[in-house]
């Protein structure tokens, strides 16, 4: 494998642990980002700090960068949950766009100029065993009764009020596992670039994730994964008119809001036994069409 | 003394443009419920616009600034028709608003890296950089056109808002859309003049800060600052924006003067952190409550 291809596909990885967080968060609990950026900012630095400056291992840094991402989200998430509409939203901007500004003058974790000399630990293959493992938790976290609690609080929160959900718990356990997510990704990406600056975790970055989750459809996992593969994959065959790239990503993102609204694959989910049933129903749409076929036939001799 | 009155006044002057985009961005939000994230953009064009008029057309000032802000009023019009009005009509929930107008917000900054390009532009000398001398205190021939017109413009706004016919009209919708509608108010003419207003006030805050700083493809991030005093004034509220608005200003120049001017952006988010923890509804907000 040529070691551009593998280098995009390492950040394809690396965004859909972010993305997945992201998707719970968004698409199954209804709750809305802008500060993602900046759990991974967290995550990076800590992990980064881990590995280098104390000489952890690389797991042990991404484990308490992973950690250190969620402690920060449960102080954010409990000054904002209780609050309506956007001002989580508006709140998280804030967070996301703090935490930059804060790094860019904290001297000692290298400032504005950045951090360089970080050990490349991350690889092609922990990358994608961590996004194996991503993804199995995701899912198991859906199907189960916390899962359908957060569907339930994004469907019509007062609705799932009443009948007995403590709303504001499973809105901060989802924010609190997107957050773990994030931080996972900003480690692996500080050992998988080797140098870390604030201004990779703008805004725009908050935005990138939250654009791949819609893109992949609200309330799907399958769709989280195809968005970060085809939205990580699609600038890099877009070199060409690169400076018309992003006009295009613009538009397409109203496009989407505006014609197909879930997204590529909008509440639907790619699992061996999805397929089974779309393969059965094509099956069965075409033995009753032959069926039809063959009853016009007969029909047709009848006639006759 | 001296200094701390001439960082009131330089506070008072960044303070009143910052109302006047937290303003539109705050009548919007009133009527559709939803942050408008294209306003950034918005905001670049017009600092484009009014720099075009002057250095291409040679256009006097009030006539570029005139062209800037009818420009940009369309232009919030346009986004408005083609960006939200399909999910206007299908209500679609908050969510895709705001994804929609990230993407608009994505499109506006883009087409200008690509056509015009990313560098800096800097605005001729218009007003001259003498300053008056009030006392001990020096006032930018700049700072002061842009706290009068500033002043000028929300005045009008307020008594537009307050006086008119579709000043109430636009209250209504505010309290409730459906029912202004059933009222007979043609809600979606309310939507437009209310992007149009946002869009007028976010070209003007848009010449004046292409003349204080540069213009700049990624001007228009200077909007979450607007969105900061907005909350902290109270999320929909218009006197809540404006003051809001000022009193951000005067902090950040006070914080730049006395501490240091690199936590000159970060006192703002410290702000909206600390108000949306004590005080979420902000100065003069209303309570959000659910109406079920």
């Amino acid at each position: 494998m040529s070691s551009y291809l593998e280098g995009i596909i390492m950040l394809s990885g690396i965004n859909l642990i972010a993305v997945l967080g992201l998707s719970l968060l968004t698409g199954f609990a209804g709750l809305f980002s802008f500060g993602h950026a900046g759990f991974m900012a967290i995550g990076a630095y800590a992990a980064a700090f881990c590995t280098t400056t104390l000489h952890l291992p690389f797991l042990v840094g991404i484990a308490v960068g992973a950690a250190m991402a969620a402690g920060s989200s449960w102080l954010i998430g409990r000054a904002t949950l209780k609050l309506k509409g956007d001002y989580f939203c508006i709140a998280t901007l804030g967070f996301g766009e703090a935490i930059r500004l804060i790094l860019d003058n904290f001297q000692a974790l290298g400032g504005a100029r950045g951090w360089p000399g970080i050990p490349p630990a991350t690889t092609i293959w922990n990358i994608l065993i961590l996004d194996v493992i991503g993804v199995i938790l995701l899912a198991n976290i859906v199907r189960s009764r916390h899962g359908r609690n957060m569907i339930a609080v994004r469907e019509e929160e007062l609705a799932a009020q009443v009948a007995g959900i403590n709303t504001f718990k499973y809105k901060m356990m989802a924010l609190i596992i997107s957050a773990a997510y994030a931080g996972v990704a900003g480690g692996l990406l500080a050992h998988y670039m080797t140098f870390i600056q604030p201004k990779m975790f703008s805004m725009t970055k908050s935005t990138e994730l939250t654009i791949i989750v819609i893109f992949g459809g609200l309330g799907s996992i399958s769709g989280s994964v195809l968005g970060a593969f085809v939205l990580t994959f699609l600038p890099e065959l877009l070199r060409a008119v690169d400076k018309w790239r992003l006009v295009v990503y613009g538009l397409a993102v109203i496009g989407i809001m505006i014609g197909r609204p879930r997204g590529l694959m909008g509440g639907f989910e790619l699992t061996p036994s999805s397929m089974r049933k779309y393969v059965a129903d094509i099956k069965s749409a075409r033995s009753a069409k032959a069926a039809q076929k063959a009853e016009d036939a007969t029909l047709g001799k009848d006639g006759l | 003394m001296a200094q701390f009155l001439q960082q009131m006044v330089n506070g008072l002057s960044i303070g009143s443009v910052y109302a006047l985009m937290a303003v539109g961005y705050s009548l919007v939000y009133s009527v559709m419920n939803f942050s408008n994230f294209a306003h950034g953009g918005v905001i670049m064009f017009g600092a484009y616009f009014g720099f075009y008029a002057i250095t291409m057309l040679k256009l006097p000032f009030p006539a570029a600034f005139a062209l800037a802000f009818i420009g940009t009023a369309v232009l919030a019009v346009i986004i408005e028709r083609i960006a939200y009005k399909p999910l206007r009509e299908r209500k679609a929930p908050f969510l895709y608003f705001i994804i929609s107008a990230m993407g608009a917000s994505i499109f506006l900054e883009n087409i200008i890296i690509a056509t015009i390009g990313p560098t800096f532009r800097t605005y001729p000398d218009v007003f001259g950089r003498t300053s008056i001398a009030l006392g001990p205190v020096a006032i930018g021939r700049l700072d002061l056109i842009m706290f009068a017109v500033s002043a000028v413009c929300l005045t009008g706004l307020v008594l537009f808002v307050e006086k008119t016919k579709m000043g109430r009209a636009i209250q209504a919708s505010a309290y409730n859309m459906k029912a202004a509608a059933l009222m007979g108010v043609n809600t979606d003419r309310v939507v437009m003049i209310v992007f149009a207003l946002g869009g007028m006030l976010a070209g003007i805050a848009g010449v004046f800060f292409g003349m204080k700083y540069t213009v700049y493809p990624q001007i228009g991030n200077i909007t979450t600052k607007s969105f900061v005093a907005a909350v902290f004034g109270g999320l929909g509220s218009l006197p809540g924006a404006v003051l809001g608005s000022v009193l951000l200003g005067i902090i950040e120049t006070l914080v730049a003067g006395y501490l240091s001017s690199q936590f000159r952006d970060l006192i703002a988010f410290v702000i909206l952190i600390g108000v949306l923890i004590f005080r979420p509804t902000g100065i003069m907000g209303k309570t959000t409550e659910d109406k079920a």
